[in-house]
C-alpha cells in the first residue's frame, strides 16, 4: 500500500508537478486547490502527509495547518509547507502553527522527494 | 512530460496575468484595499514560485523583484500610488511579453526588464535593500572527506515536538545513515506515571556518529527541529591519525559536556576511585549520561583502533596459500581435542597443579582456536559484486529495470563457506527477478516505481551470519503455492498451515508454480537444491512475503565449519552432538507421559504439541531406557522436533571431522567429533532427521 499524501496549492501547475513527481515514487495523491478544499477532503479521507502552499484564497496555509492539526487523525502527520525565501516570519509562524518542515520555492522535484522520505520516513 | 507541464504552467501563467491585470486596475480604484493588494501579491508569487519550477527562470527573477516590492505593500511599508500601479502594469506587460517570446523564440527587450526593475527599486525605503540569497532545504551536503570524522550530537526534543508531526526517531535513523551511529537513550526526564503525558516527549539522546560527511549533512538533518530543539554537535575525533594515546578520561567528556563542573569534577578525582561510580553516587552526575559518556569513550576508541589496524594492514598483509591455512585449522582443531582430554585426565586426577596447567592450555587453546579461524575468514564482498553482474545481465535478458544495492560487504565469513555460499545465492537472486520483480508495465500499474530492486544484505547475529535478498516485487502467490503442493501431494488439502509452512513447500524437489519456464528458472530444479546446499553448511532459510509488496529470504550460516558449539547428549552407551544453535531448550520425557499419548509422539510443551523422534528406536540401540528421559527441541525454519536421548551432557566444543569415504553417505549423521577420553561422537544431522521424521509421519 503506497502512502496517501495530500497536495494543497492554488496554482495548477504547481499541484500537477507535485503530484506527478509523487506518484513517479510510489505515493498515492489526493489534491485540494486551496486550505478550505483540503480540510474538507481531510476529514473524508485518510492522508498521511500533506504538502501545502501558504498563500491561498478561501483559507491559507497556516489556517489549514492549525485546522489539520485539530483533526485526531492528522495530529501527528508530517505537514510540510512551501514558501518562498521571502517569507522567513511565514515559516516561523507555520511552525508555530504545527508544521513538520517546509520547502523553499523554486525546487526541483528530487529535492521534494528528499524532503518527503525524511519526515515520511 | 516535462512539455506537458509547462504547457500547464503557461496556461495558468496566461491566466495569472490577467488576473494581476483586473486586480490592479481594481487597486487604482480602491488603493488600500486589503484584499486586492493580496491578489496582486498571490498571482505574482505564484507566477514566481512555478515559473522558476518549469524552467522559466528569467520570468521568475524578474516576478521576484516586482512581488518584493508588493510583499512591503501587504505589510503597510509603502502606499499604492498611482507611480506603483503604473509601473507594476507595465511589469505585467513585461511577463506577459516574456511568456510570449518563450513560444515564438523571438528575444525580449531585456533593457525594458531592467528599467523596470530600477525604477521599482526606488519605491522601496532605502533602509531595506534586502539582499536575498536562497536558500534550500534540501541543498546537497554532499561533502567527501579523505578521513572519519567521529561528532557527538546531544538532540533534546522539544517536550512537543510530536505536536508538528516530527519523529524523532526518524532522525536518528537518517543519522545512521551517515555512518556508523550509536544512539544512547536518556530517559532520567522522563516523570512519574501521574505526571506522564502520553503526547509528550520526555527522553533526549546522546548520538556518537562516525562519518565522512562534514557538519552540514549532520545539520541538515536537525534541520526542520533546530529552532525547537536542542541540537549540540561537537566534533570529538578528528580523524587525524597523529593523534596518540587514550582518549579522554570519563570525567572530562563530562565536562565538556557541561554535565558537571571542572570544580565538581575535581571534588570527585581526590577521592581516588572509579569516577563513574563515584560521580553517580555522589549524585553530580545522572547514572545515564556517565553511562553515555562512557560510550563515547568506547566508541572513540574503538575507531582509533580500527585506524591504527587499517594503517598497519597496508604495510604488513602477506599472502598465504590457503592448504596452508586449512592445515593450520585442522592442527588446532587436534589440538582442541586433546586439550579436552588433558582437562578431563586432570579433573579425574585431583591434582592441583595439574588442573592449573589444565585450565591454562584451556585458555589458550582457545584463544589459537578464535586467531586461526579468523584467518581464514574473508569479507563477503567479494561474491556481492559478481552478483552485480549477475542482476544486471538477467534484467536485460528478462526485459526488466532492476537495481541491486547491497550492505554488509565487510561481514566476514569463512571462506569455504563462502565459495560453497554462490551457488545458492545465485539461485535465490536468479529467482527473485525472474519471479519476484514484476516487468517495468506490471509495476507501474501496480503504482509502483519501474525499476524494481533487489537488496543484499549481509550481517552478523551472534556464531552466525544472516545473507538477506529483499526484493520489492509481487511477493509469493500462498494460493498458487499451496493448490501446487497439494497437486503434488506434498500436504493434505485440507491441511491448516501457517503462511511460513507453505513458504517452505517452494524447497520442495520439483516444485514450481512458473507458469512459463523461461531460460532463467521456472523448471523447479533449484529451490531444493538451495535447500540441501544451505543445510550441509547447517544453515536455515526463513521466508518472509507479503504479495504486492515484495519478499525476503534469510539464509542463516555458521561462521565457520571447522568447530562448533554444540549440546552432547547420550544414548545407551553411545553419545552425540547436536548443534547448539539449532537447540531451543530440553525438558523431560517420563515414562507416563509415553503412555499418555496413546503411541503418538507428541509432547506437550507448555500449551504446545510437538512432535519428537525417539533416537534410541531411530538408531536402533538396544537396551531399555531411563524412566525419566529428556527431549532435546530443536528448532530449523520455524518448524519445532523433539529429539528423545537418555541424557543431556552439556556443552562441547566440537571439532568436525568428516566421516571419511565409506560412511559419507550415512543418513541423519552429518559427521563426527573426538570426545575428551578419545571416544567418538557422531554428529547428527537435524534438518535431515526431521524431513525423516515429517515423511514417516505422513505414510
Amino acid at each position: 500500500m503506497g502512502k496517501i499524501i495530500m497536495t494543497v496549492d492554488d496554482s495548477a501547475s504547481v499541484r500537477q508537478m507535485v503530484s506527478f513527481t509523487l506518484k513517479q515514487n510510489g505515493y498515492d495523491v489526493v489534491e485540494a486547490v486551496d486550505g478550505k478544499d483540503g480540510l474538507q477532503k481531510l476529514s473524508s479521507s485518510k492522508v498521511d502527509m500533506i504538502i501545502t502552499d501558504l498563500n491561498m484564497p478561501n483559507l491559507d496555509g497556516i489556517g489549514l495547518i492549525k485546522g489539520a492539526r485539530a483533526l485526531p487523525a492528522c495530529k501527528f502527520i508530517p505537514i510540510v509547507m512551501l514558501t518562498t525565501e521571502s517569507q522567513d516570519s511565514k515559516k516561523a509562524e507555520g511552525k508555530a502553527a504545527g508544521a513538520t518542515g517546509w520547502i523553499v520555492k523554486p525546487f526541483k522535484p528530487e529535492q521534494l522527494i528528499t524532503v518527503v522520505k525524511k519526515v515520511l520516513g | 512530460m516535462i512539455d506537458a507541464h509547462r504547457q500547464a504552467f503557461k496556461e495558468e501563467a496566461y491566466e495569472l496575468v490577467a488576473e494581476l491585470e483586473t486586480s490592479l486596475l481594481a487597486l487604482e480604484e480602491v488603493p488600500d484595499d486589503k484584499e486586492t493588494i493580496g491578489r496582486v501579491f498571490r498571482a505574482m508569487h505564484t507566477i514566481k514560485g512555478s515559473g522558476a519550477m518549469f524552467g522559466f527562470e528569467d520570468i521568475a527573477a524578474f516576478t521576484h523583484e516586482v512581488e518584493t516590492v508588493f510583499d512591503l505593500v501587504r505589510n503597510d511599508k509603502i502606499p499604492v500610488t498611482k507611480q506603483l500601479i503604473n509601473l507594476t502594469l507595465s511589469a505585467r506587460d513585461q511577463i506577459k511579453a516574456m511568456l510570449d517570446s518563450s513560444d515564438s523564440g523571438s528575444p525580449v527587450d531585456d533593457s525594458a526588464a531592467a528599467a523596470l526593475i530600477l525604477e521599482l527599486k526606488k519605491l522601496l525605503p532605502q533602509t531595506g535593500e534586502d539582499d536575498f540569497t536562497p536558500v534550500s532545504a534540501t541543498k546537497a551536503p554532499f561533502q567527501p572527506q579523505g578521513n572519519l570524522l567521529t561528532y557527538r550530537i546531544r538532540f533534546k526534543p522539544a517536550p512537543d515536538i510530536f505536536m508538528s508531526g516530527t519523529d524523532p526517531l526518524k532522525l536518528i535513523a537518517e543519522l545512521s545513515d551517515l555512518g556508523a551511529c550509536r544512539p544512547i537513550a536518556q530517559l532520567s526526564g522522563i516523570p512519574v506515571l501521574e505526571e506522564f503525558q502520553p503526547e509528550s516527549c520526555y527522553v533526549h539522546w546522546d548520538i556518537i556518529l562516525t562519518t565522512a560527511r562534514g557538519k552540514d549533512a549532520i545539520e541538515d538533518v536537525f534541520i526542520f527541529v533546530a529552532d525547537d530543539c536542542e541540537v549540540v554537535c561537537d566534533v570529538i575525533d578528528d580523524g587525524s591519525i597523529e593523534t596518540e594515546g587514550d582518549y579522554k578520561k570519563l570525567g572530562e567528556i563530562l565536562v565538556e559536556r557541561g554535565d558537571i563542573s571542572r570544580e565538581d569534577m575535581d571534588k570527585v578525582l581526590s577521592m581516588q576511585k572509579r569516577f563513574g561510580e563515584l560521580a553517580v553516587a555522589t549524585g553530580l552526575a545522572k547514572p545515564d549520561d556517565v553511562q553515555s559518556a562512557l560510550v563515547e569513550q568506547q566508541c572513540v576508541k574503538e575507531v582509533r583502533q580500527e585506524r591504527q589496524v587499517q594503517q598497519a594492514d597496508s604495510g604488513t598483509s602477506i599472502r598465504v596459500p590457503a592448504d596452508k591455512l586449512d592445515a593450520l585449522v585442522n592442527l588446532v582443531g587436534e589440538l582442541v581435542t586433546v586439550q579436552a582430554r588433558l582437562s578431563q585426565t586432570a579433573m579425574s586426577k585431583r591434582d592441583a597443579e595439574l588442573v592449573n596447567i589444565a585450565e591454562e592450555v584451556e585458555r589458550l587453546s582457545a584463544e589459537l582456536r578464535d586467531n586461526a579461524l579468523n584467518i581464514r575468514m574473508l569479507p563477503i564482498g567479494t561474491t556481492f559484486s559478481k552478483f552485480k553482474r549477475l542482476v544486471r545481465d538477467l534484467s536485460n535478458e528478462l526485459g526488466k529495470e532492476i537495481e541491486m544495492t547491497t550492505e554488509g560487504a565487510e561481514t566476514e565469513l569463512d571462506k569455504t563457506v563462502i565459495e560453497r555460499l554462490n551457488d545458492p545465492l545465485v539461485h535465490l537472486i536468479r529467482n527473485s527477478i525472474d519471479h519476484g520483480i514484476e516487468s517495468p508495465a506490471e509495476r507501474i500499474s501496480a503504482g509502483k516505481p519501474s525499476q524494481g530492486t533487489v537488496h543484499l544484505a549481509a550481517v552478523h547475529s551472534g556464531d552466525s551470519v544472516l545473507i538477506s535478498i529483499t526484493d520489492d516485487g509481487a511477493g509469493l502467490d500462498r494460493d498458487a503455492i499451496r493448490a501446487k503442493a497439494v497437486e503434488k501431494g506434498l500436504i493434505q488439502a485440507t491441511a491448516e498451515l501457517s503462511d511460513k509452512e507453505i513458504y517452505a513447500q517452494i524447497f520442495a524437489p520439483g516444485f514450481s508454480t512458473a507458469k512459463q519456464i523461461t531460460s532463467v528458472s521456472g523448471r523447479g530444479v533449484g529451490m531444493d537444491v538451495v535447500k540441501r546446499a544451505i543445510d550441509a553448511l547447517r544453515g536455515t532459510i526463513d521466508i518472509n512475503s507479503t504479495r504486492g509488496v515484495g519478499t525476503t529470504i534469510t539464509v542463516k550460516i555458521p561462521l565457520t565449519l571447522a568447530i562448533i558449539e554444540s549440546l552432547l547428549v547420550k544414548i545407551g552407551a553411545d553419545c552425540f552432538v547436536l548443534p547448539l544453535s539449532l537447540v531451543n531448550e530440553c525438558v523431560e520425557l517420563t515414562r507416563e507421559q509415553v503412555e499418555d499419548s496413546h503411541g503418538r509422539n507428541l509432547a506437550n510443551v507448555r500449551g504446545h504439541l510437538i512432535p519428537y523422534v525417539p533416537l534410541r528406536e531411530q538408531f536402533g540401540i538396544t537396551g531399555t531406557p531411563p524412566a525419566i528421559q529428556q527431549i532435546v527441541i530443536t528448532e530449523v525454519n520455524g518448524l519445532r522436533v523433539g529429539f528423545v536421548v537418555d541424557n543431556v551432557i552439556g556443552e562441547h566444543q566440537t571439532v568436525i571431522k568428516s566421516l571419511g569415504r565409506a560412511y559419507k553417505n550415512v543418513e541423519g549423521v552429518s559427521g563426527a567429533t573426538i570426545l575428551g577420553d578419545g571416544s567418538v561422537a557422531l554428529i547428527l544431522d537435524i534438518p535431515h532427521l526431521m524431513r525423516g521424521a515429517e515423511m514417516s509421519e505422513r505414510a
